[in-house]
């Protein structure tokens, strides 16, 4: 074996072009899993699998628990409210309760950025990061990757902006890792008031208006606005965001390239991204959906020790 | 006479006087009554042979939590005093963020007598500038003076109105105290965790601007100008508040500035890997902070050194960066850090850090101390200069060791220190006290 991704996936920050390489390809064989009437392969039978999850989350929890019983793994979903979290117990004793049922890997989402760092210094289970704070979010950049590529062919020299909140945002940070890592040239673009300290200096390219940033990429992944940005006083106002930095058809009809449109969702329709836009022909919104479960398969498939020569076969029972 | 003790042959160094040379130091009956060279031990009394050790006056250190009243499983004053005698100082300043908060003569008395308990270091109260830190009432800084008090301090929180303090640096004068802030902009820092640039931005931590506390040093530099009282900056950590303490030095403003020894040593690289050790406030900022600090304590225009000594529970600091508690010990680590750093990094003479740990904060604090002139009491530190050490908090004497220095290996060690003549921590003995 070449390459392995480790104990953790915690983020793209820290692994080498290789290993976001090595999960891409491995998610490859694995989608079509997902198209068969039986969706079922037998990779991770045995295994217990916990989602972990301190946030609310929909569509990441359901993707990550699809890849898991596709997967065969037995899983149990662990939800902030009403669990022992709620009543005050900590990280460290949450994750030491869980080591002592003996369980294979952790799926954890936590508001706090580097909770599944903790995690996974503290726990012998493999610890894969559903998201921490602000930090990262491997997996939905994975899942991004895979579907720049499955659009385009490849990944190297295509220009890739980020549009909207980068600041609080987990997706943009994994994304920029990612898609720098794998050769892209990065974007993003946004007011001021949601743009990280010192953003250039990671090799990316500022963009203050929409209109240049369309003007300049191959592909825009629009961010979701949280509607408590308004509120904690970062933007006016959800209006005055659309009419200045909203992804609308007029703005796109300018480009003189098609451009990729993507969007991790969940989407504010009117707001970050026209209904125009997210509904077009250039957009791949629910690929990225579809990718998600392959990706999550392959990341699960790989912490537990399989080997990417035989995912193939997995898929067919037959290691 | 009881007590005496002969300390031959050292460094003596007493930068009260701009001494420094090797002579021999007695002290009797709590008091130092000789500094010089050949001096004759009186009959009965002990002598140590301290060649090659620096002698000095016992260092000093004007911000400290205690946890006591409250957090006493975090530190009591006793605990705190026997890790302040083991870093080498013989005073000490605590804050009094305590629960109840030390803002009435009761609290500061109660202070004043656990540390006459303890019979250690000496711990100087600092008493809140309003009632329960809230910002809003003029605490009773007369009646607290009155009960041992040495200054008044808001710390762990800035002062965030600008009349209330105002009016506190123009009520303390009648006193003769200082008004130490923590100096930051609360609506800035709010929900900061760590210094905000590209470290912060890579962690997705929110982060606290140096704006935050520069904001505060020009208002207050300017409020102390307005008033004419004394303000001391807490833990200042970003070259612009040099800059700006430096204007207002330049201009006659009564103005003193504390740093400590780890805003002097680390970076925000700290926080990589979400170490909660290096987490506190204000943050740890960049190289050219550090540079300017450095540069900064050298010159004058920050005056002395302080520890900022936080105490916080193990399981406290296991948490995620976020959740974690600001701060981190210093007091047993102090010295041999801006030792090893500073003196053996070419920044400051053995003579200007003593100066920066002892006799400086003496003043500005208007404490007993920092002195080794003959007839003051003998608050007397020997220090190993050669002698390298690891950071191990487990043996710390502190309850707390919540240090970001765990397993560095550190030149210059504390290994004798008298306060008022009696010896308080001797690692020449058999066993600390």
């Amino acid at each position: 074996m070449t390459a392995t991704l480790g104990k953790d996936l915690v983020g793209l920050e820290h692994l080498t072009p290789e290993q976001i390489r090595l999960i891409l390809d491995t998610a490859e064989p694995f989608k079509e899993v997902s198209e068969r009437p039986i969706k079922k392969v037998p990779a991770l039978r045995g295994k217990t699998i916990v989602n972990l999850f301190f946030e609310a989350s929909t569509r990441t929890r359901i993707s990550f628990e699809f890849a898991e019983k596709r997967l065969s793994a037995d899983t149990v979903n662990v939800a902030a409210t009403g669990s022992s979290v709620s009543k005050g117990e900590t990280l460290v004793d949450t994750a030491k309760n869980l080591e002592a049922m003996r369980i294979d890997m952790v799926v954890i989402r936590h508001p706090s950025s580097g909770a599944a760092e903790f995690l996974g210094q503290r726990i012998r289970s493999n610890v894969v990061n559903a998201g921490d704070g602000k930090h990262e979010h491997p997996t939905q950049a994975l899942l991004d990757l895979l579907t720049i590529r499955d659009k385009h062919g490849r990944i190297e020299g295509l220009k890739v902006c980020l549009v909207g909140d980068v600041l609080h945002s987990r997706v943009a940070r994994s994304n920029i890792w990612g898609l720098t890592k794998l050769g892209a040239q990065v974007g993003v673009c946004g007011p001021y008031t949601l743009m990280p300290r010192g953003i250039e200096e990671l090799g990316v390219k500022f963009f203050p208006r929409i209109e240049d940033a369309i003007e300049w990429a191959d592909v825009l992944n629009v961010l979701r606005l949280q509607l408590e940005r308004m509120e904690k006083g970062f933007i006016p106002s959800l209006r005055e965001y659309y009419r200045v930095w909203g992804v609308t058809p007029e703005r796109l009809e300018r480009s003189p390239r098609p451009v990729t449109i993507m969007h991790p969702g969940p989407m504010n329709r009117g707001v970050e991204i026209d209904s125009r836009v997210a509904d077009g022909p250039h957009s791949v919104i629910l690929d990225q959906v579809t990718n998600g479960v392959a990706v999550r398969m392959a990341v699960l498939y790989l912490l537990a020790g399989g080997r990417p020569e035989l995912a193939d076969a997995a898929k067919r029972g037959a290691e | 006479m009881t007590g005496a003790l002969l300390l031959q042959g050292g460094r003596v160094i007493d930068p009260s006087r701009g001494l420094d040379q090797v002579a021999d130091l007695l002290v009797v009956d709590g008091k130092i009554t000789a500094v010089g060279a050949g001096i004759a031990a009186p009959a009965g009394s002990e002598v140590r042979n301290v060649a090659g050790k620096i002698v000095a006056p016992g260092l000093v250190d004007v911000h400290v939590h205690m946890r006591e009243p409250g957090n006493e499983d975090e530190e009591t004053v006793a605990s705190g005093a026997r890790a302040a005698v083991a870093g080498g100082f013989t005073a000490v300043c605590a804050m009094p963020n305590t629960d109840p908060v030390t803002d009435n003569q009761a609290a500061v008395g109660f202070i004043v007598r656990q540390s006459v308990r303890a019979g250690l270091a000496r711990v100087y109260p600092i008493g809140a500038v309003s009632v329960g830190q809230r910002g809003e009432k003029l605490a009773e800084f007369g009646e607290m003076v009155g009960a041992g008090a040495v200054a008044v301090s808001d710390d762990g929180r800035p002062v965030a109105s600008s009349h209330l303090m105002r009016t506190a640096l123009e009520y303390a004068r009648t006193f003769g105290i200082p008004v130490a802030d923590h100096c930051e902009d609360p609506t800035l820092a709010a929900g900061g965790v760590m210094h905000e640039g590209l470290v912060a931005s890579r962690l997705g931590l929110k982060g606290i601007p140096a704006a935050a506390e520069e904001i505060m040093v020009g208002r207050n530099c300017l409020l102390a100008g307005l008033t004419g009282g004394h303000v001391h900056l807490c833990h200042m950590s970003t070259r612009g508040s040099v800059e700006l303490i430096r204007r207002a030095k330049a201009q006659g403003i009564r103005v003193t500035a504390e740093v400590t020894p780890h805003h002097l040593t680390l970076t925000d690289h700290a926080c990589e890997g979400y170490d909660t050790h290096a987490k506190m406030n204000p943050p740890l900022r960049e190289a050219a902070d550090v540079a300017a600090l450095r540069a900064a304590l050298k010159e004058g225009v920050i005056d002395c050194i302080a520890s900022d000594h936080a105490p916080h529970a193990y399981d406290e600091k296991e948490a995620a960066f976020d959740d974690a508690p600001f701060g981190i010990v210093g007091l047993e680590t102090a010295f041999a850090v801006a030792h090893t750093e500073l003196v053996l990094g070419g920044v400051l003479t053995p003579p200007a850090l003593i100066g920066r740990m002892s006799t400086e904060p003496a003043k500005i604090f208007h404490l007993p101390g920092g002195t080794l002139a003959v007839g003051a009491p003998a608050d007397v530190v020997v220090l190993d200069p050669a002698a390298q050490w690891t950071v191990e908090p487990a043996t710390f004497r502190s309850k707390s060791h919540n240090t970001p220095f765990a397993g560095r290996t550190l030149t210059g060690r504390v290994l004798l220190t008298l306060v008022a003549g009696k010896t308080v921590h001797d690692v020449g003995a058999p066993k600390t006290l």
